[in-house]
């Protein structure tokens, strides 16, 4: 059986792996896409532990996770459209009206 | 049995608001019947009082009514509650009646004046305050009285507001009482600490347990603070100097509040107080001796005023230190009942100058007066009775109650303080037929000078009359001098005294007051019926009596027979002569000495420094810290997401951090 640290660790990577990739890329779709590599290490991360601990309460997490980020992408791919509509761009360091 | 005595004080409180709050859209009539009518209806109302206090038997006074409890704080409490016994019974009668004949004669008086509701809602507040302070049952009840007729004084002095010096003499007047009130309030304070309660009754109780103090003790400190608070209210050395200046309202406020009854709140106190004073002898000294520096202090004054009211002010700061005199030789009923003759002859003066100025269009120096005695012989007799009563003559009222004084302070002992008294007659005298003389007699002096510019008192209100020379005042105006004329008269009788033939009726009506709570040995040497001090007594009657001749002839003999004299004899005194006629500097004296250094100190130090420096400096620093730390926060909100992004990983990973370091829970 392959050891819990493992799949922490893994898990640890990708999310590590989600969180540059949302800091240092500018396209929207790809940010998106790391925030979904984030909640899919957590995903794993809670999984893992449901196997070893032996208790169901991880696995409906996922499945609630999962839920919301289907909802997410839906609204978030929306957005995305909008923001591409009215601003011909998809950099996110030109959509940036909420400053002061 | 209840008196429901909280109706006197309220009717006037009644016309107050009234004519106060809706007097603007009023006629004239309807203002004079809601102030007259409120006033006319607590005098009677008093009357009834009086005739009902005669039937109480001995035992119910003081009639004590008590209607709610004010405030509690603690174990100490103080009520509304009103005290009847002789002396407020005496005061009750002297405000009401006295101040219904003024306000009669303000009708009159005030007739062209805007501000017409105003001034009569400023005199029924007047009224009331004064009205709860003689009926108080308690000392807190007292200071409320005592705090509004000073503020009644304010707004009455300061009446032309528009006028410069009529609104810094209020402020004057104001200021210079509140001096005075601090003493009194830390009188009350020791009252509080030591007693518990500030009720008449209790106090006294509690104070006549006491022995008296040979040296100084609690209740001598309590008497000399009550002094104090009642040397600014009753103008006397060294709180005086507001009086004079107090002129500057019109006539009929300073016949009422500032000669015949406010200015009595004090000598009305130091009675009330009468067992604290028995028993604090160095207190007592001092109130006498103040008195009677004063009585002569502001006679010499008077004599060289030229601005006729200055000179009745001077008389009444005068007349005052008599009163004070006779508290502080233990004779407190001679006090009141030169209170009360005073309140009689001080306001028939004043309204009779306020008849003369009245028909002389604003008129108030006496050296453009002269030869009245023509134009206005109604007011002339009346001033005439007036004068020759304040003087002293026999079988008028002031002959009684100054005797009276002067001769307690004889028999208690305190020969220079009499003869300082008697001094001090003689030079009241003087300055009175001075004005008399300089008024009525000799040639009219107006024509020439009415122009000069003496914008005073209602000098521009009275611009229709123009100086069509002058004239009688109107009959309203006139029958209540008439009617205190005659008061002036008979209103001593009462204290017809025994050495004449009389019974002192007055006194011993007063005596239950001052000899309740007195202490053992006072009681006792209260007698001066020996045949050898009758004696005594009637020549110091005739020594005053000379005196008051004496000034009178002088005054008749520099003013009437050889008027070229006083210019001559004023240049031949030179510096003394402007020093006494600028008042001993006085003024100018407290000006540098007290009100210069604290003005320089409250703007060098607590203004430029403090308020300036510290306060103000204290919330603009942090305004402005404020604004510099939210400045560089405020460079996080780029607008940029990934910088955000950036900032929630770093939170993330302190949290994370923290959590390792300190272990999870």
């Amino acid at each position: 059986m392959v050891p819990l640290s493992y799949y922490l660790v893994l898990s640890a990577i990708l999310f590590a792996c989600g969180v540059v990739g949302f800091l240092i890329k500018r396209n929207i779709i790809t940010i998106f896409m790391s925030i979904e590599l984030m909640l899919n290490a957590v995903n794993l991360t809670f999984v893992a532990f449901a196997a070893e601990l032996r208790a169901l309460s991880g696995h409906v997490f996922v499945f609630f996770v999962m839920v919301v980020a289907a909802a997410e992408a839906a609204v978030g791919l929306a957005i995305i459209i909008s923001v591409f509509r009215t601003r011909e761009t998809l950099n996110v360091d030109r959509v940036n009206l909420l400053k002061l | 049995m209840s008196l429901h005595l909280w109706i006197i004080p309220l009717l006037p409180l009644a016309g107050a608001a009234i004519n106060g709050l809706l007097g603007k859209r009023f006629p004239k009539a309807v203002v004079d019947a809601i102030a007259l009518g409120s006033t006319a209806a607590a005098f009677l109302y008093a009357l009834w009082v009086a005739v009902q206090f005669f039937r109480l038997p001995a035992d119910q006074i003081p009639h004590i009514e008590r209607y709610a409890t004010w405030m509690t704080a603690g174990t100490f409490s103080a009520e509304y509650g009103i005290y009847l016994d002789q002396l407020s019974l005496v005061m009750l009668l002297i405000v009401t009646g006295v101040g219904f004949l003024i306000h009669v004669y303000s009708v009159g008086y005030m007739e062209h004046e805007g501000g017409y509701y105003r001034f009569f809602a400023y005199l029924n507040i007047f009224m009331f305050f004064m009205l709860t302070l003689v009926l108080a049952n308690n000392y807190l009840l007292m200071f409320v009285g005592w705090e509004g007729v000073g503020l009644a004084s304010y707004l009455l002095i300061g009446f032309w507001f528009l006028k410069d010096s009529a609104a810094n003499a209020g402020k004057k007047a104001f200021i210079t009482n509140r001096v005075g009130d601090f003493g009194f309030l830390i009188a009350l304070f020791l009252l509080i600490k030591h007693f518990g309660t500030l009720q008449y009754d209790t106090v006294f109780k509690a104070v006549s347990a006491y022995p008296v103090e040979t040296s100084a003790g609690l209740l001598t400190a309590i008497g000399l603070l009550m002094l104090f608070g009642a040397t600014g209210k009753s103008a006397q050395i060294p709180l005086y100097v507001w009086l004079p200046d107090a002129m500057e309202g019109p006539t009929p406020v300073s016949a009422l509040i500032h000669a015949a009854t406010m200015v009595t709140a004090g000598v009305y106190m130091v009675a009330r107080s009468n067992a604290v004073f028995d028993r604090a002898p160095i207190a007592l000294m001092a109130v006498a001796v103040i008195g009677t520096l004063t009585a002569i202090f502001a006679a010499s004054i008077g004599i060289l005023q030229t601005d006729i009211k200055k000179v009745l002010a001077y008389s009444t700061i005068s007349q005052l230190g008599y009163m004070f005199m006779g508290c502080g030789v233990a004779a407190y009923g001679a006090g009141i009942f030169h209170l009360m003759t005073h309140a009689f002859f001080k306001a028939l003066l004043f309204l009779s100058a306020g008849a003369i100025i009245h028909g002389l269009g604003g008129e108030q120096d006496m050296r453009h007066m002269g030869g009245l005695r023509k134009y206005m012989p109604k007011a002339f007799w009346c001033m005439t009775i007036a004068t020759f009563t304040i003087a002293g003559f026999p079988l008028l009222a002031a002959f009684f109650s100054k005797d009276e004084i002067l001769w307690k302070t004889w028999a208690s002992g305190n020969h220079i303080l009499w003869l300082i008294g008697v001094v001090a007659a003689g030079m009241t005298s003087f300055y009175m037929f001075r004005l008399w003389f300089l008024t009525f007699f000799g040639e009219y002096r107006g024509e020439l000078a009415t122009d000069a510019g003496h914008g005073h008192d209602s000098h521009d209100a009275h611009g229709e009359h123009g100086h069509a020379g002058p004239h009688e005042s109107p009959m309203i105006m006139i029958v209540p001098l008439m009617i205190l004329a005659l008061l002036c008269i008979v209103g001593g009788w009462v204290g017809w005294p025994r050495v004449l033939a009389g019974s002192d009726l007055f006194d011993h009506f007063l005596d239950p007051v001052f000899t309740t709570y007195a202490p053992a040995p006072a009681a006792t040497e209260a007698v001066s019926g020996h045949e050898e001090e009758r004696g005594t007594e009637i020549a110091l009657m005739f020594i005053s009596v000379a005196a008051a001749t004496i000034g009178g002839l002088g005054a008749w003999y520099l003013y009437y027979k050889r008027t070229d004299l006083p210019a001559r004899m004023a240049a031949a005194a030179g510096g003394l002569y402007t020093f006494v006629l600028d008042k001993y500097k006085v003024d100018e004296f407290y000006g540098a000495a007290i009100i210069q250094p604290i003005i320089l100190i409250s703007t060098n130090v607590l203004w430029k420094g403090v308020d300036t420096a510290v306060i103000d400096g204290a919330v603009n620093e942090s305004a402005a810290g404020a604004q510099d730390i939210s400045d560089g926060l405020r460079q996080m909100q780029s607008g940029n997401i990934r910088s955000y992004a950036g900032w929630v990983a770093f939170g993330a990973a302190v949290v994370i951090a923290f959590m390792v370091w300190r272990g999870v829970r």
